[in-house]
C-alpha cells in the first residue's frame, strides 16, 4: 500500500510540473511580439484528443486496480483474527475482550496476529484511526463496523478520532500498545486472575493519592469509564467542563447570574439535565446522564467529587499527571 | 461616479451616453434594478466582504494552530470558527462567486443579449441570497454552530449551539442558487444574438451552463436534506436517529448528493473563467473548442455519480466503493483533457504575462496538483489513510482556493475594465499575484505532509510534532492574507482615481468586448450579428456586426 | 413567471407596442419559449425536492418492509382515494381554463379556475380530517408515535415519512391555491388573451406537477 503511495505521489509531482513547466515554455517561445499580432487558427488533430483521454485513463485505471485489490485485502479480515471489542463515545474509547478483561484508551494486542475490531458508538459518529496501521473506519451509532490490522512488531502507536465528534473530538486518542505474543498472553491471564484491578486510562493525581473508602474508589473509576476526566479535571485546572477540585461547597456562579450552592442535589441535576444550571463561563455541552448512570453509580461519583477537597489531593506523594493534554500557554 | 463634462473631455473619453454606472446614480436605482450589470456588481461586492469574514476566521484557525495545546481560544470557539469559516466560504462566497457575480455581468454580453431572460427572477436571487446571507451570519452573532459545514448526524441533531438559524440560511441560500441557475440556462437558451450559434458559444458561457444545470437539479436536494436535519432537532422525527431505526449514514448520502456536485459549481466556473482568459493573453483561437466545452457538460454529468467517494471508511460496501472510485476518476479525465487543451491553447500564440496571466498560472499548477491528489485520494485503498485527514483539507483547499480563486481573481482583473472602464496598476497586480501564489503554496503543502503523517482534521489540539508543519502553513496563510489586502487596495484606488481605458484593453476578441466598457444599461444599442468564433485572432476584424433587428 | 416590464420610454420606438413584450426580447414567441423553459427547470428541481424523500422512503421500507405495510393498512384509504379522484378532476378542470382562454371565453376559464380552487380546498380539508385521526391515534412521527395496533420498531418511520411527504405535498398544494388565485383575479380582469395565456398555463403545468406528486404518494403511502 505504502509502495502504491509513492507511485501516485511520484506521478502527481511529474504531471503538475510537467504542465507548469509546459505553460513556461510556451510563455518563453511563443511571446507576444507587437500588439496586434495575429496567429494561426489551430484545431487539435482527433488522434491528439484521444491521446488527451487515454494517457490519463491508463493512468488512474492502473491507480485504481492497484488500490482496489489493496481496498479488497483491507476490507476482508483473516478467520483466524482476534476479535476484541470496541465502543466509541464522547470522547473515549473502550475496549472489551472476548470474557476478558476491559479497558479505556489502552488497546493491548499480540504481535503478528490478525486483529479485529468490532465498533459501535454510543452516541455521535467517530472514526477509528491509527495513522501507523494505514487503518480508518467510521464507528456508528446503532450498528456495528469493522477493521482489522495485524501489528508486525511490539510498540506504541496512537488511537486518533478522525471524525469530528463534538467539543473533545481532539483529545480522543488513545493508545495500541503492541506486545508480544507470550507478554499478550501474560497479561490476558493476570488479568483473568484478577490480579491487575487498575484500569488502563489517563492516570490522574489520584492514582497516587492514598485510598480513600470504597464509594470513592468506586466513583473514581466510574468518573473514568463514563469518560467525566475528560472534561472535569481534578487537580484544579479548567477545562471544558469546572474542575472537581473543591467543588463540593463552593458557590458557584450560574450563566444567569444566580449563585448556587454546590451540594448533592445540585451535582445530581447537573448529571442527569446538564443544561437546567450552566456555571458562568462554560457552555452548555454535556451530555445527560439520565438513564445511563444507575443510583448506586450516581452515589458513588457525587461521594468521589465529594472527596476532592485540595488537602487530601495535596497528601499524595505525586503531583501532576503522567498523560495530561500539553498546555501550551 | 459621476463625471462633469469637463473632465471627460480632459480623460479623451467621451462615452456617447451614459453608461450602467451612471445611468441613475441613487441608491434606489441600484436596489431596485433590473439590470444584470448592477445586480452582477452588487453581488461581486457581497462576495468580497464575505470572502474577507471566511479570510479572517480561516487566519484566527491558523493562529490557534501554532501552538498544539490550548491557546488563544477554547476548545468550542475553534469548533464555531471552522464551522463559521467553510458555511462562509463555501454558501456565501465560493459559490456565487463566479456565476452570480462575473457570470450576471458577461454572460449576456457575451451571446449579444440586452438582459437576462428573467430580469426581475435576477434581482429576487440577490435579494433572497442577502436574506440568506443575514440568517447566516444572525446565527452566527448569536453563538455560532459547532458542526463543521457538513452538519453530520447525530452530532448535529444533537449539538447545543444555534444551528436551526444556519440551516435556515443555507436552506434560503439554495432559492438564490437554483434561481440564478434557471435564468442562466433560459438565457443561453432563448437570448443569442444572431449568428450564436451553439458551437460559436464562448466557452465561459458553456462552462456557466454546466453549472447551472449542476445548481438546478443539485441544489433541491441540499434543500431538502437540511430541512430534514432542522425539522429534526425541533421536533425529533427520527429520520436520522439510530434510535428510532434511523441511519445516520443517509444523511452522508443525501448530504454529498448535493455537495459533491456543488464542488463542481465552484469549479466550472472557475474552469469557464480560465478558458476566456488563456484565449485572450495568448491571442489565439482555443485548442480544442469542442473538447472543453463537452468536457463541461461531461463534468456537470458525472459529478452527479460520485458523491459515495465521501464514504469509503463510512460502512459502504467494498463493492460500492470500488464503482464510486472509478467513477470519480473520469471527472479526473475530464478536467485533464481541459487542462492539456489550455496549455495547448498557448502553443504558438503570442502570450502577454499580465496579471490574469500570472494567476492563469496558478491556476494550472493548483488544478493539476489538486485534481491529481483528488483522483489519488478516489484510489480506495489510499483514502482509507487519508480520508478525515489534513491531506483531505490541502486538497480541496488546493482546488477551492488555490483553482477557484485564482479564477476568481483573474476574472476580477480582466474584466475589471470591462466593469468599471478603468485600470488598476499593472506592477502592484503581479507583486500581488506572487504573493497570493507563493503564499498559497507555503499555506497547503505543509497542510499534504500533515495529513500524510496521520494528522487529523478539526483537530483543536494535536499531537507535538506536527507543530513545525503547522507554524509553516500558518507563516504561509499570513502572507496570503497580505496579498489579498494588496490587491483590495489597489483595487479600491483604482476604482475612483484609476486611468479610464479603451473599450478593449486587452485586445481581446471575446464577445463581450464588442460595447463599450462600462457598458451602456442596454449594452447594445443595436444587437450585433455574429460573424465569427469567439477568440478568433487570424484577422483584426472585430467578430460581429450590428444589424437591426 | 413571465416578464412583462413596460417598454422603456424612449427606448426602441420602433418595435410594437405589445405591453407584455419585455425590452430584451426580439418577439413575443421568444419571451413565451423563455418563460416555459423556465417553468419546465422549476418543475425538476421541484422533482428533485421529491425525489430525495422517495429515496428515504425507499431505504427505510427496505429496512422495515413488515412495519411498513402493517402502517399502511391502517392508514385511511377511503381518504386517499377520494382525495386522488379530486385532485385528477381538479387537473381536468385547469385545463378546461386553459383551453377556455385559448378560445376566448374568459368568464368560463375564471369559472373553471374557482372550481379547481374549491377541489383543492376539498383535498386539503380531507388531508385535515384524516391527520386529527392520525392526531387521536397517535400516529405519529418519533417520539410522539403511541399507536397500539401496530407495535413493530420502523413504524414511527413510516408515519415520519408520511407526514414529511403529505406536509410537503400539502404546502405544494397551498402554494398551488395561491397561484391558481391571482391567475383566475387576472383572467376575470381579462390580463390573458387567446394571443397570450402563457401565465395562466404555467400555473396550469404546477398545478400537473402537484397532481402528479399526489399520484405517486397515493399508492406508497396507502395501498402497498
Amino acid at each position: 500500500m505504502d509502495r502504491l503511495h509513492y507511485f501516485v505521489i511520484l506521478t502527481t509531482f511529474v504531471m503538475s510540473t510537467a504542465v507548469g513547466l509546459t505553460a513556461i515554455f510556451f510563455f518563453i517561445l511563443y511571446r507576444r511580439r507587437s500588439e496586434t499580432q495575429t496567429t494561426p487558427h489551430i484545431e487539435p488533430a482527433p488522434l491528439l484528443e484521444a491521446a488527451f483521454v487515454i494517457i490519463p485513463l491508463a493512468f488512474f485505471l492502473l491507480w485504481w486496480v492497484m488500490g482496489y485489490r489493496t481496498a479488497i485485502g483491507l476490507a476482508t479480515p483473516p478467520a483466524d483474527a482476534m476479535d476484541i471489542y470496541v465502543q466509541g463515545k464522547k470522547w473515549m474509547w473502550k475496549f472489551a475482550y472476548p470474557g476478558g478483561p476491559n479497558s479505556v484508551n489502552v488497546l493491548r494486542v499480540p504481535s503478528g496476529r490478525p486483529v479485529r475490531l468490532l465498533m459501535t458508538s454510543r452516541d455521535v459518529i467517530h472514526s477509528f484511526y491509527v495513522p501507523e496501521f494505514r487503518v480508518k473506519q467510521d464507528v456508528l451509532p446503532g450498528r456495528y463496523s469493522q477493521v482489522w490490522f495485524q501489528a508486525v512488531e511490539p510498540g506504541r502507536f496512537q488511537i486518533l478520532c478522525a471524525e469530528y465528534c463534538g467539543a473533545g473530538h481532539s483529545i480522543m486518542r488513545g493508545e495500541v500498545i503492541v506486545l508480544k505474543a507470550e507478554e499478550y498472553e501474560d497479561w490476558v491471564s493476570a488479568q483473568h486472575r484478577g490480579l491487575a484491578t487498575k484500569q488502563d486510562g489517563p492516570p490522574t493525581a489520584l492514582d497516587f493519592a492514598p485510598p480513600l473508602g470504597n464509594l470513592v474508589d468506586q466513583g473514581r473509576r466510574l468518573a473514568q469509564e463514563q469518560g467525566c476526566v475528560k472534561c472535569h479535571s481534578v487537580d484544579g485546572s479548567q477545562h471544558i467542563g469546572p474542575t472537581w477540585l473543591d467543588l463540593y461547597g463552593r458557590r458557584e456562579r450560574l450563566s444567569d447570574g444566580r449563585i448556587v450552592n454546590v451540594d448533592e442535589g445540585y451535582i445530581t441535576e447537573s448529571m442527569m439535565d446538564p443544561f437546567a444550571k450552566i456555571v458562568d463561563g462554560f457552555k452548555p455541552v454535556m451530555p445527560s446522564f439520565a438513564n445511563k448512570l444507575a443510583g448506586p453509580e450516581v452515589a458513588a461519583i457525587v461521594e468521589y467529587i465529594k472527596s476532592l477537597q485540595s488537602d487530601a489531593v495535596r497528601t499524595g506523594p505525586s503531583e501532576g499527571p503522567a498523560y495530561a493534554p500539553v498546555r501550551g500557554r | 461616479m459621476r463625471q462633469s463634462e469637463e473632465d471627460r473631455e480632459k480623460l479623451g473619453a467621451p462615452p456617447a451616453h451614459d453608461s450602467y454606472l451612471t445611468d441613475g446614480t441613487t441608491v434606489m436605482s441600484w436596489l431596485n434594478t433590473r439590470d444584470h450589470k448592477r445586480v452582477g456588481v452588487m453581488f461581486l461586492a457581497a462576495v468580497v466582504f464575505f470572502l474577507f469574514l471566511g479570510g479572517v476566521f480561516a487566519l484566527a484557525i491558523r493562529m490557534k494552530l501554532l501552538y498544539p495545546g490550548p491557546f488563544l481560544f477554547d476548545a468550542l470557539t475553534y469548533n464555531r470558527l471552522f464551522t463559521l469559516h467553510g458555511v462562509t466560504m463555501i454558501f456565501l462566497f465560493m459559490i456565487p462567486a463566479i456565476p452570480s457575480a462575473f457570470g450576471n455581468f458577461v454572460l449576456p454580453l457575451m451571446i449579444g443579449a440586452r438582459d437576462v431572460a428573467f430580469p426581475r427572477l435576477n434581482l429576487a436571487s440577490f435579494y433572497v441570497y442577502l436574506a440568506g446571507a443575514v440568517l447566516a451570519i444572525w446565527a452566527m452573532v448569536h453563538g455560532g454552530a459547532d458542526t463543521g459545514w457538513t452538519f453530520y448526524t447525530p452530532y448535529s441533531t444533537t449539538t447545543p449551539t444555534m444551528l436551526f438559524p444556519l440551516l435556515l440560511g443555507v436552506f434560503v441560500l439554495g432559492f438564490s442558487s437554483i434561481m440564478t441557475g434557471i435564468n442562466f440556462i433560459v438565457t443561453v437558451h432563448t437570448l443569442r444574438a444572431p449568428g450564436v450559434g451553439w458551437m460559436r458559444l464562448p466557452l465561459f458561457v458553456w462552462s456557466i451552463y454546466a453549472t447551472s444545470i449542476i445548481q438546478v437539479l443539485a441544489t433541491p436536494v441540499l434543500g431538502l436534506t437540511v430541512l430534514l436535519v432542522a425539522l429534526e432537532r425541533v421536533l425529533q422525527f427520527g429520520i436520522f436517529d439510530p434510535a428510532r431505526g434511523g441511519d445516520p449514514v443517509l444523511f452522508q448520502h443525501f448530504f454529498w448528493f448535493y455537495s459533491h456536485p456543488a464542488v463542481y459549481i465552484m469549479v466550472l466556473p472557475g474552469m469557464a473563467v480560465i478558458s476566456e482568459c488563456v484565449a485572450t493573453f495568448s491571442r489565439k483561437n482555443p485548442f480544442g473548442y469542442k473538447a472543453i466545452a463537452f468536457s463541461s457538460l461531461g463534468i456537470a454529468f458525472v459529478g452527479f455519480f460520485t458523491w459515495g467517494h465521501h464514504l469509503f471508511v463510512a460502512g459502504q460496501s467494498v463493492f460500492d466503493n470500488g464503482v464510486f472510485g472509478v467513477l470519480s476518476m473520469f471527472v479526473g479525465i475530464f478536467t485533464a483533457v481541459k487542462v492539456f487543451n489550455w496549455v495547448g491553447t498557448m502553443y504558438r500564440g503570442a502570450i502577454s504575462f499580465k496579471t490574469p496571466f500570472a494567476y492563469i498560472c496558478g491556476f494550472l499548477f493548483f488544478l493539476v496538483f489538486g485534481g491529481m491528489t483528488g483522483v489519488a485520494l478516489a484510489t480506495v485503498a489510499l483514502d482509507v489513510h487519508w480520508h478525515d485527514t489534513y491531506f483531505v483539507v490541502a486538497h480541496f483547499h488546493f482546488i477551492m482556493v488555490g483553482a477557484v480563486i485564482m479564477a476568481f481573481l483573474a476574472a476580477l482583473h480582466y474584466w475589471f475594465p470591462k466593469m468599471f472602464g478603468r485600470t488598476y496598476h499593472e506592477g502592484w497586480g503581479l507583486v500581488a499575484a506572487s504573493l497570493i501564489i507563493l503564499g498559497f503554496n507555503a499555506t497547503f503543502i505543509p497542510q499534504f505532509l500533515l495529513g500524510n503523517n496521520g494528522m487529523p482534521r478539526r483537530y483543536y489540539q494535536y499531537p507535538e510534532h506536527f507543530q513545525a508543519l503547522n507554524v509553516a502553513s500558518t507563516a504561509g496563510a499570513t502572507l496570503l492574507g497580505f496579498g489579498f489586502v494588496i490587491i483590495f487596495i489597489y483595487l479600491l484606488i483604482a476604482l475612483r482615481w484609476g486611468p479610464r481605458c479603451e473599450q478593449n484593453p486587452w485586445r481581446s476578441k471575446g464577445f463581450e468586448w464588442l460595447t463599450e466598457s462600462p457598458p451602456p444599461t442596454h449594452n447594445f444599442d443595436r444587437i450585433p450579428h455574429i460573424t465569427q468564433d469567439p477568440h478568433d485572432y487570424r484577422t483584426h476584424a472585430p467578430s460581429g456586426v450590428y444589424a437591426d433587428v | 413567471m413571465s416578464e412583462a416590464a413596460a417598454l422603456p420610454p424612449g427606448e426602441h420606438p420602433a418595435r410594437g407596442a405589445d405591453p407584455h413584450l419585455a425590452h430584451h426580447f426580439s418577439s413575443l414567441e421568444r419571451q413565451v419559449d423563455a418563460s416555459r423553459l423556465g417553468m419546465w427547470l422549476f418543475l425538476c428541481t421541484e422533482v428533485l425536492l421529491f425525489a430525495g424523500l422517495f429515496t428515504g422512503y425507499a431505504v427505510y421500507r427496505y429496512s422495515f418492509p413488515i412495519a411498513f405495510a402493517a402502517s399502511a393498512r391502517t392508514s385511511e384509504i377511503w381518504a386517499g382515494t377520494l382525495n386522488t379522484v379530486v385532485l385528477i378532476t381538479s387537473s381536468l378542470t385547469v385545463a378546461l381554463a386553459i383551453h377556455f382562454v385559448r378560445t376566448g371565453r374568459q368568464r368560463a376559464a375564471v369559472v373553471c379556475l374557482l372550481i379547481t380552487l374549491a377541489f383543492a380546498l376539498t383535498f386539503l380539508g380531507i388531508k385535515a380530517i384524516e391527520y386529527t385521526a392520525h392526531f387521536h391515534e397517535h400516529q405519529l412521527p418519533g417520539r410522539y408515535y403511541r399507536f397500539e395496533g401496530v407495535r413493530l420498531p420502523g413504524a414511527s418511520m413510516y408515519w415520519a415519512l408520511y407526514f414529511l411527504m403529505t406536509g410537503l405535498h400539502g404546502l405544494h398544494v397551498l402554494i398551488g391555491m395561491s397561484v391558481l388565485g391571482v391567475i383566475a383575479w387576472r383572467t376575470s380582469r381579462g390580463y390573458y388573451t387567446p394571443h397570450y395565456y402563457v401565465g395562466i398555463e404555467l400555473a396550469g403545468l404546477y398545478w400537473h406537477l402537484v397532481d402528479l406528486i399526489w399520484i405517486f404518494l397515493f399508492p406508497l403511502l396507502y395501498l402497498i
